[in-house]
């Protein structure tokens, strides 16, 4: 949830540069908890990629690079790389093959977060904004 | 020539490659990949460069007599079962010349010259490790296909 939340507002920040946007604003837009997503902006700006904006009504502003922010980074930020398999000791031949099934499908997760960047994500917010998708409209409420 | 200096991209032309910018094409590919592979070259060249075949597309960029890039690709009709798509297979830009935009340039100019082919789809084919072609063709907005490429050892 922590993340959903970390990726939606980045993008809600990245899309409007400049302009400082409230926790209220995010929590409503999304439906969700005020207090959830405070302490999920805290963890941004701590990270660099927010910066808190003092004086009436106060918010955020967008501090990160668009063009080299990647999905992967805000994401790494609230989850740890999850290790597929047993952790302790030797693994035996069914945990090793499924371990490689399953290192199959983080690989391609990681490859995918890893090349999008907030600036390409915005151009694709931008493409169903423009095709008038359910995605879009749920993304404008 | 820096990639500042080509921030202008207007003075950067894309044009079918000719025989006489192998040796520049050669030497980029060279430096991207460690290996000189002349022969390689050549008979892509002799594939891709006649310029007769809307189908196949060799297209270079250059600026003041200078090679900066190159991209190949080609329509395949019905690969897998696939409806006709054109296939982008390589592309390098000088090291020198990156970030002032020509990977785009040359990207929308085959892009173009696959609509004019009459296929509506471009897909290409990158490995999973290479974070910098990824980065390149996901601003280009390309998505995930929906085919998987599999291999095995034949050991
Ligand atoms: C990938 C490549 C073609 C990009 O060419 P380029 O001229 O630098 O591309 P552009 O300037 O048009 O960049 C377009 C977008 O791609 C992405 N991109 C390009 N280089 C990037 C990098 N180093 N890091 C992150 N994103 C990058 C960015 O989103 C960029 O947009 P921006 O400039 O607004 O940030 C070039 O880096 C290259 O030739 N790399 C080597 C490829 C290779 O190994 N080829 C041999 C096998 S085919």
């Amino acid at each position: 949830m922590a993340t959903s939340l970390a990726l939606y507002s980045t993008l809600e920040f990245a899309a409007n540069p400049g302009r400082p946007v409230t926790a209220a604003e995010i929590a409503a837009k999304y439906g969700v908890s005020l207090h959830h997503l405070s302490k999920v902006l805290a963890d941004l700006a701590r990270a660099g990629l927010l910066d808190s904006v003092r004086g009436v009504g106060g918010g955020y502003r967008f501090a990160g690079n668009p063009k080299r922010l990647t999905l992967l980074d805000v994401i790494e930020l609230f989850e740890q790389t999850v290790e597929s398999g047993n952790g302790n000791g030797e693994r035996n031949e069914v945990e090793t093959a499924l371990a490689q099934v399953l290192s199959e499908i983080d690989e391609i997760t990681k490859a995918t977060f890893g090349s999008i960047t907030i600036e390409t994500m915005l151009k694709l917010v931008e493409k169903h904004r423009n095709a008038g998708s359910p995605v879009a409209e749920k993304m404008q409420r | 020539m820096t990639s500042a200096d080509l921030k202008d991209t207007t003075a950067i032309v894309i044009r079918p490659v000719e025989a006489a910018d192998l040796g520049q094409v050669i030497a980029i590919d060279a430096e991207s990949t460690g290996i000189q592979k002349t022969d390689y070259w050549y008979e892509l060249f002799h594939r891709f460069g006649t310029g007769h075949s809307r189908q196949r597309l060799f297209l270079v960029a250059e600026s003041e007599g200078t090679i900066q890039g190159f991209i190949i690709g080609e329509v395949r009709d019905w690969e897998f079962g696939s409806p006709s798509c054109g296939w982008v297979f390589a592309i390098d830009v000088r090291p020198g010349a990156r970030l002032a935009g020509l990977g785009t340039k040359l990207f929308d100019s085959i892009c173009a010259g696959f609509r004019h082919a009459g296929v509506d789809t471009v897909r290409t084919q990158v490995s999973r490790d290479n974070n910098l072609m990824l980065s390149f063709v996901r601003s280009q907005g390309m998505m995930a296909a929906p085919v998987i490429t599999l291999e095995m050892s034949l050991d």
